[in-house]
């Protein structure tokens, strides 16, 4: 059992801040990390995996700083969201040399290759792989040394559903055994089928922390913006303020439609139809004016 | 799918011990070195050389000059630093540039194992695509006539150690490696190092030439630096830049994408 300790970590390229004074404990089972592109997820598992130096304050493993100390790799395994791995090796070759490196041999390669189903297409060329089964060769290389914690860089990038079924299964069965995963994503939908513990980054800043339903909650009790255009857009003003879960509409004569700012997302979800027939109202366009995940995630910042 | 419980650690934390060979390193380096369409230019002027070193025996026939010039310029000139800046610089630099160095270094092995490792293979390289092929063209030149041929050989091996430290540094310093190398090799070697009186001293060259004066008859090779000077400049270079390369392996941050 191993836990990753990350104490006030800021780290800065230049004078870009990558990662904001973060605090956060990665203990055994599953965690995920959740923010948009360029969030600093790479940087901090960077600086987890021990390929950066924090800026300032300290990560560490059960006590021992990671950084420049090559013993942790005998506890750690890292899945770089790189592509490059040696494309001239055939799979074997690749996941044998990485056993080697940690003193281990050809019965440790072919377990990690089974664990990952890659025997089938070990003898061939990595450079002839699908992204798929270059991502469970470089689990089997993260694998084959039976490393206590695992770091995975946007694993599921470029996966079939059916691959990336079969490596939520595996790293599902990895955190139960008591491991310490930590794979970072910025697909809520993602995280929350694998994570049993959710830390959300965003903009280099500690946005969240918690489970999946707690995050859910986060994410959905906003406020809600609408763009909606109907055949009377005044009366469905008038209706739909007299609601309570409507905080606020405005009309916008430029786009001829009404930007409804709602406070209960599920609550107006349900109204706007229901208001609309009982006054005999067309809708024509009902688009949220808001979801991209960057909004949802600066919403999570400001709150 | 299955997978093992996870053991306690068992393996102590401690530091891995540095040594001076790991051989999955060593067969990972000169495989991605072999393997590469760079390494062409390996195979293509030591050939080179020995084709114009039979072309020169059977056109002019064995003169100690003609064989001088060719050995001097070409060979420990131009040939000799190109393949260093090839062996040197792959040995290491084109792992940093595409990320897949991070499969070394997330390993319990010490860095400065990587890099011994890594300058033993590329010194081998470079002295099996330089000094071997420099042998081969003095017998042809002129039948190792005041031993040329194993002086200019024993320099090209000489050089071989030195570029290959220096280049293998310039691969974890720099992403241009290749660009700073050839301008070292061509313009400082080739150019300002035959050229300049005084940058003769600051030459790899000349310091190897001064080695192979030694290996050749009296007056058959000559060099501008003394061969205690030479070997302590030769001494000095490599080690420094191994242990700096080494000392930049350990820092060496992987940026993410982001």
């Amino acid at each position: 059992m191993s836990t990753l300790t990350i104490d006030h970590v800021s780290r800065w390229f230049g004078n870009v801040v990558a990662v904001n004074d973060i605090t956060m404990t990665i203990g055994p089972g599953v965690t995920g990390l959740l923010g948009p592109n360029g969030a600093g997820k790479s940087t901090l598992i960077n600086m987890m995996g021990g390929f950066l130096a924090p800026s300032s304050g300290s990560v560490t493993l059960d006590g021992t700083t990671i950084w420049r100390q090559a013993g942790n790799y005998r506890h750690i395994g890292v899945v770089p969201e790189r592509e490059a791995m040696y494309d001239f090796l055939t799979g074997r070759e690749f996941v044998l040399a990485n056993a080697e490196l940690h003193g281990l041999g050809r019965a440790e390669a072919a377990r990690a290759l089974a664990t990952v189903e890659m025997e089938h297409a070990q003898d061939r060329k990595i450079s002839t792989y699908s992204k798929g089964m270059r991502q469970r060769v470089k689990m089997a290389s993260a694998l084959v040394h039976d490393p206590s914690v695992l770091l995975l860089d946007e694993p599921f990038n470029g996966m079939d559903p059916r691959q990336r079924m079969q490596l939520m299964e595996l790293l599902r069965q990895m955190g139960d055994e008591g491991r310490t995963v930590l794979f970072s994503s910025h697909i809520l939908e993602e995280v929350e089928q694998l994570a049993s513990h959710i830390e959300v980054v965003v903009a280099g800043r500690h946005a969240a922390s918690g489970d999946f339903r707690k995050i859910r909650r986060l994410m959905t009790d906003r406020p809600h913006r609408y763009l909606v255009r109907s055949d009377n857009d005044r009366a469905l003003a008038g209706a739909l303020i007299a609601d309570p879960s409507t905080a606020g509409i405005e009309v916008d004569l430029a786009e001829g439609a009404l930007r409804v700012q709602a406070v209960d997302f599920g609550r107006f979800t349900e109204l706007l139809p229901r208001v609309a027939r009982d006054h005999g109202i067309r809708l024509l366009t009902v688009s949220p004016s808001d979801e991209s995940l960057e909004s949802v995630f600066s919403y999570l910042v400001a709150a | 799918m299955s997978t093992t419980s996870p053991t306690a650690p068992a393996a102590p934390s401690g530091a891995p011990k540095a040594s001076l060979f790991h051989p999955t390193v060593a067969r990972l380096t000169y495989r991605a070195l072999l393997g590469r369409r760079r390494a062409l230019i390996l195979f293509v002027l030591p050939a080179l050389l020995v084709v114009l070193a039979v072309a020169v025996r059977v056109l002019a026939g064995a003169d100690d000059s003609t064989a001088g010039g060719i050995l001097g310029t070409f060979a420990l000139g131009t040939m000799v630093p190109l393949i260093g800046v090839i062996a040197g610089t792959g040995a290491i630099g084109p792992e940093i540039d595409d990320g897949s160095v991070v499969y070394l270094l997330s390993k319990p092995v010490s860095r400065s194992t990587i890099i011994f490792t890594k300058l033993g293979v590329a010194i081998g390289v470079t002295v099996a695509f330089s000094a071997l092929p420099v042998l081969l063209a003095g017998f042809l030149l002129n039948g190792n006539s005041q031993q040329m041929a194993v002086g200019y050989a024993v320099a090209a091996a000489v050089a071989s150690v030195a570029y290959s430290a220096l280049f293998l540094l310039f691969g974890t310093i720099t992403r241009h490696a290749v660009v700073f190398g050839l301008v070292y090799a061509l313009v400082w070697e080739a150019l300002v190092g035959t050229l300049v009186p005084g940058a003769k001293t600051l030459s790899v060259q000349q310091w190897a030439l001064a080695v192979g004066q030694k290996a050749a008859a009296e007056g058959a090779i000559t060099s501008d630096v003394q061969l205690p000077l030479a070997i302590g400049l030769l001494v000095v270079l490599t080690a420094a830049a191994t242990w700096y390369a080494a000392r930049r392996l350990k820092a060496l941050t992987l940026a993410g994408e982001e």
